[in-house]
Parts: structure tokens; sequence; C-alpha cells
């Protein structure tokens, strides 16, 4: 009973330890409803040649990214040579959708700063985008031979989460 | 004078015109009803304080778009709610539904008012024990009537 004192100081603790995990929290990312279901289908122009479609059934029997992006999208510059990178890398292919772009625009980002995309699919109006859930590009997604969604990365994705978490979860989908 | 009405009344009929090009939505009203009633239900993810009927960003528009169309393929509240989930998650809900998950958030605030009564009940229990009952013997009760009747001759009791 002596310790009666110390019990506005503990919940004063407990408080303090909420509020420090929830404001080191990116509010931005929300748990996506996606993981562990099967990617959405769809079958759209692709960027560089309009004339061919690009569907994910397509890339059934490998691992494979997604990358979303534009060329009006700031993060996704700066999220580019990273991009790069892991193409370079070979680890799995990497398709781009460009979303809601201007397609000059599109492909003159792509021949400045280099192109790390298999592939893009051109997503004019956003409806793809809208399947996926995307809401903040850019947006990346890793999806496993059998099509179903294991991974999703909401923002621009860096050295550190592409050796931490990418590579290593795309060896060992590949393996299975 | 006559002819000043006519002008201003003119120009008031050309600006409700233009004012009907810049409301893209209105053209089912019924419609619109449905889609605002659906909307200000949810949550723009983009502007996380706005409702997705009130936001103004690009994906909202989008959003509001695609909902406008599954109400015209027919589609009930219910079903475009579960097509938003399916894609945003609960998040895009305001109410999110009660489920094991989201248990603490629909019980927890009862559990702390239960828990609460629970100790303001504690404490006025001991307080009340702590408080000695005593008896008054027949010497006390005299000696309160003294005191009383004093006071009443004196006047005090006014």
């Amino acid at each position: 009973m002596k310790a009666k004192f110390l019990i506005p100081l503990l919940l004063f603790i407990i408080l303090v330890v909420f509020l420090a995990i929830g404001l080191n929290r990116d509010p931005h990312e929300v748990p996506s409803p996606l993981i562990n279901k099967p990617a959405p289908a769809f079958d759209i122009a692709q960027l560089e040649q309009p004339n061919k479609n690009f569907s994910p059934a397509s890339m059934k029997g490998q691992v494979w990214i997604l990358n979303v992006w534009a060329s009006w999208c700031v993060a996704c510059r700066e999220e580019h040579p990273v991009l790069v990178e892991l193409a370079n890398s070979q680890i799995a292919p990497v398709i781009g959708l460009d979303y809601k772009d201007k397609r000059e625009q599109a492909l003159a980002m792509l021949a400045t700063q280099g192109n790390p995309y298999t592939l893009s699919a051109f997503d004019a109006n956003g409806r793809v985008g809208i399947d996926y859930g995307v809401y903040g590009v850019p947006e990346t997604y890793i999806i496993d031979k059998a099509g179903i969604i294991r991974f999703k990365h909401i923002g621009p994705i860096n050295s550190q989460l592409l050796n931490q978490k990418i590579y290593p979860l795309v060896s060992e989908l590949k393996k299975s | 004078m006559k002819s000043l009405f006519w002008i201003l009344l003119t120009c008031v009929c050309f600006n409700t015109s233009f004012a009907k090009d810049a409301a893209p939505l209105a053209d089912d009203p019924v419609i619109e009803q449905r889609l605002i009633s659906i909307s200000e239900e949810m949550r723009c993810l983009v502007c996380q304080n706005e409702s997705l009927a009130g936001s103004r960003s690009e994906l909202a528009n989008d959003l509001r778009r695609e909902i406008r169309t599954l109400i015209q393929e027919g589609k009930s509240d219910d079903q475009i709610r579960s097509f938003m989930v399916e894609r945003y998650g609960d998040f895009v809900l305001y109410r999110p539904p009660v489920k094991p998950i989201t248990w603490l958030l629909w019980i927890g605030p009862f559990v702390i008012l239960i828990i609460g009564i629970a100790i303001l009940l504690g404490y006025l229990r001991r307080r009340n024990q702590g408080i000695p009952s005593t008896t008054l013997s027949a010497a006390d009760n005299q000696k309160i009537d003294a005191l009383l009747n004093q006071d009443k001759r004196d006047g005090l009791n006014d």
C-alpha cells in the first residue's frame, strides 16, 4: 500500500508507451486485405507496345514483382534507382503498372532514368489500380508462382527493404 | 429602370446555367443520393480525415465514379461496401465491423466503464466502513438536548 503513489506514474508510463508506438507508425500504411489473395486479373495494353496486352495470368509459374508507378509521382523518381538495382539483380521479373499517366511522359521518364521493367502495363484511367487497392503510388507487390500476392509495400522501396525483405522473400518463394 | 431589371435577370439566368456546367454529377439524382449516402460512410485513403464523399483527391474521384457504375449495375449497398473492403480493407469504413480483431475497439470503452464503476463502488464501501458508527448513550442525548434548548433560549436557532 505504500507504493500507492506510484500508480499514476505507472499509468502515465503505459500511456507514453502506447503514444510512442502510435506516433512511430505511419498512418498511411494500412494493412492490405489483398495479402495472401490471388492477384486481381486484368488484361490491358502495354506501355511500350500499345498493340500488345499484358495480363497477370501470363506470369503464372514464376515469382514476379509488380510495381505501380507514374511519371507524375515524385516518390517514384526517388525509388527509381532502387528498382534499377532490383532489376539488375535479375532475381525476378519486375512488371510496371503505369498508373493514370500520359504515355509520352511515361516513356520519356523511362528514357531518361533507365527502364527497370521487363514491361509496363498502361493503366490510363486507374481502373486496375482500384482492383489492387492502390492509393499511394509507388506501390510494390510480390506475387508468387500460383499468382497469390505475398507482400505489399506502399511508398518508395529503399535498399534496406530490398535486402532485408524483398530479396529473402523472393528467394524463399522461388524455392517453393 | 425596367430594362435594368431585365439585364440583371438575364445575368442571373446565365449564371445559373454556368453553375450547372460546373456540377458534373447530377445526371440521375437518385443515383447521386445513394452515392453520397454510401461514400459519406467511407474514408478517403489519400486524405484520411475526409470522407470519400467530401474529398477532391484524384483517387476519391475515381472511386466515386466506380461506385456510380456499381449502382448503375444494380448492386446493393452491401455489395458496394464489400467491393471497397476487398480492395482497401476495413479501414475504408468509418464504422468498423464487429469481429474478433475489433472486439477491443467495440467493447473496450464499456469494459473501462465497468472497471471504473467497480473501483468507485469499492472505494465508497471502504470509505463507509472507515467511518466509526457511534451509538449515542443516554448521557450524550441529554447533553445534546441541553445544548439545543440553550440555543433556542438564546434565539440563536433563527
